[in-house]
């Protein structure tokens, strides 16, 4: 009896952890299928190439150029934000903060991450656009800039987050080393800490920028809807996560071109995101090994 | 010498000049009604001592006797220590370095340090014994360059490593490692070195590679060094200082600690009776 209790548990274990692939490679089947038929109507060439993006206009056209630099110009924006003030309070917490301070701040920072982003999209939108127009008047209503730095604020715990985790993990002993040679906390910090913990520093960036590219409501609602190459930060863009939900929410009809869109559009963001985690991945198994 | 001196940088125009010791004062350390508290825990409970210039000291005891929270009031390394209490005075050549407004950067360029376990940084063998230096803000790099070769060879470590200065000194083997933390430390001319068990986890070759080279170190510098390793403290020192519960219970030359001790306990410990 006992024996097919043990096997009942096993193999619900198991199918749970099948069915958690099969819905992976599901959705990377569905994305390749559609994809693939899309590409049978529309050149891969001017997909990569055109720098127009109209597929709801008449006069279509395909080119993924302006989402892409939609989507990279708010995420570079908003690591400009979260990279320096994330690493900032990392290295504050680390090295300067007293225990009890650090131990009670750091779940209230990442209290930041667990904010519904369709919150920060409003923050953006009704708060921070309003303000930067008055230093900046030319501002739209619309623009990749206060998406940017409100999804910077988001993607802060990110970046400070793990990054303390690796400077905290940097042993003791080297600590030690760099004050008995007179080094001050922050020589220590700068030449010793942060070069020790680069590589769980890089991880924590990479895993922002994914979080960054992959961001959807706050850039849906604040960064507009108008696909445009610009690296003007100050004027209306469309990424490629606001693009899907416009098509989505819309009567785009199911089969049709235009639907496939969604997929091409879909599938570039998840090459994207995939790359960057596989890469934050790697550095991760590296430094783990490093340091065991 | 004074606390506030530093070490001169527009001085020192060569290595050699620098390494001479006849320009060189080596201090003394004066200890005096020293108590230390960890939050509620008396881990030293009231201990004079003058260590002398120029001469091997080891201090000896079971573990948690206090030695090595001893050791490190030398360069004020307790401080980061949380719940950390003192009183007392330590003097460096008359100079009370727990008073306010001592610089305790400065003080420790003066005092290196060698810690238990080696700890090189995860940098290039080159940039860990010019590490020192760097911080000092010294950027002529001819004399960095000198000072690193010169520190290299002082530990003997040149001919193993002079091909590849840039490979990580974390690549290097325990003993190697050891000595290349000492050449650090040597880098930046200390005038005091201690040394927390150095070679409590390196192999006897290694330690013996590392006990002739603190032989070596005693002409120029004062040295204090914490072991367990009877044989070792018998082997180095000049003189011995024996801790026990946070008191010093004893403390004389070397010779005459393993051969006359005054106190029962001492007598106990070396001969491994307990401890």
């Amino acid at each position: 009896m006992q024996k097919i209790k043990e096997l009942v548990i096993e193999r619900t274990l198991l199918a749970s952890s099948l069915i958690t692939i099969a819905v992976t490679i599901g959705i990377v089947l569905v994305l390749s299928i559609e994809t693939f038929r899309f590409f049978g109507e529309v050149s891969i060439v001017d997909f990569f190439t055109d720098t127009q993006w109209t597929p709801l206009f008449t006069e279509k056209h395909f080119g993924i150029l302006p989402l892409l630099s939609g989507t990279l110009l708010t995420s570079f924006i908003a690591i400009l934000v979260a990279l320096p003030i994330g690493l900032t309070i990392s290295i504050y917490l680390s090295e300067y903060a007293p225990r009890s301070f650090r131990k009670t701040i750091k779940p209230l920072l990442e209290l930041l991450a667990s904010i519904p982003t369709v919150v920060y999209g409003f923050f953006a939108l009704i708060v921070v656009t309003p303000f930067l127009q008055q230093i900046i008047p030319s501002l739209s209503g619309f623009n990749s800039l206060s998406a940017g730095i409100v999804m910077g604020i988001m993607i802060i715990p990110y970046i400070s987050s793990i990054s303390e985790d690796a400077m905290h993990a940097v042993p003791r002993s080297l600590r030690e080393a760099s004050f008995g040679m007179g080094a001050t906390k922050l020589q220590t910090a700068f030449k010793v800490i942060v070069p020790a913990g680069s590589s769980g520093i890089i991880v924590s960036i990479i895993l922002a920028i994914s979080r960054a590219i992959g961001e959807t409501m706050i850039v849906a609602i604040a960064a507009g809807q108008q696909p445009r190459l610009t690296l003007d930060p100050t004027v209306p863009v469309e990424t490629i996560t606001a693009y899907i939900v416009q098509v989505s929410l819309g009567d785009v009809q199911h089969g049709s071109l235009e639907y496939r869109t969604i997929f091409a559009a879909g599938i570039t963001l998840f090459v994207f995101t995939f790359l960057l985690n596989t890469i934050s991945y790697r550095i991760r198994k590296k430094y783990q090994e490093k340091y065991e | 010498m004074e606390i506030t001196m530093k070490p001169s940088i527009k001085r020192m125009k060569t290595v050699e000049s620098v390494f001479d010791p006849s320009l060189k004062k080596v201090p003394k350390i004066d200890l005096q009604g020293v108590k230390v508290w960890y939050d509620d825990f008396m881990a030293i409970k009231g201990i004079d001592m003058t260590i002398k210039q120029n001469s091997i000291t080891a201090f000896i005891g079971p573990s948690g006797c206090g030695k090595s929270t001893f050791l490190r009031l030398i360069n004020r390394m307790n401080d980061y220590v949380d719940g950390f209490k003192m009183e007392g005075k330590i003097k460096i050549d008359g100079d009370n370095i727990y008073k306010k407004k001592v610089n305790v950067e400065e003080l420790r360029k003066k005092i290196g340090m060698v810690f238990q376990k080696p700890n090189p940084f995860p940098k290039s063998i080159f940039d860990n014994v010019a590490y020192g230096l760097k911080i000092q803000g010294i950027k002529d790099k001819q004399f960095i360059k000198e000072r690193v070769v010169s520190s290299l060879k002082q530990v003997a470590l040149w001919d193993e490593v002079k091909d590849d200065l840039k490979k990580s000194g974390m690549a290097l083997s325990g003993g190697q490692q050891q000595r290349l933390c000492i050449a650090r430390t040597l880098a930046v001319e200390p005038s005091i070195i201690l040394m927390d068990e150095p070679t409590s986890s390196l192999d006897p070759i290694s330690t013996a590679k590392i006990e002739d080279l603190i032989f070596q170190l005693k002409e120029k510098y004062t040295i204090v060094i914490v072991t367990h390793n009877m044989q070792q403290a018998s082997r180095i020192s000049d003189y011995t200082a024996f801790f026990y519960l946070g008191e010093l219970i004893e403390y004389d030359k070397t010779k005459t600690i393993f051969t006359n001790p005054e106190k029962k306990q001492t007598e106990n410990y070396i001969t491994g009776r307990f401890g």
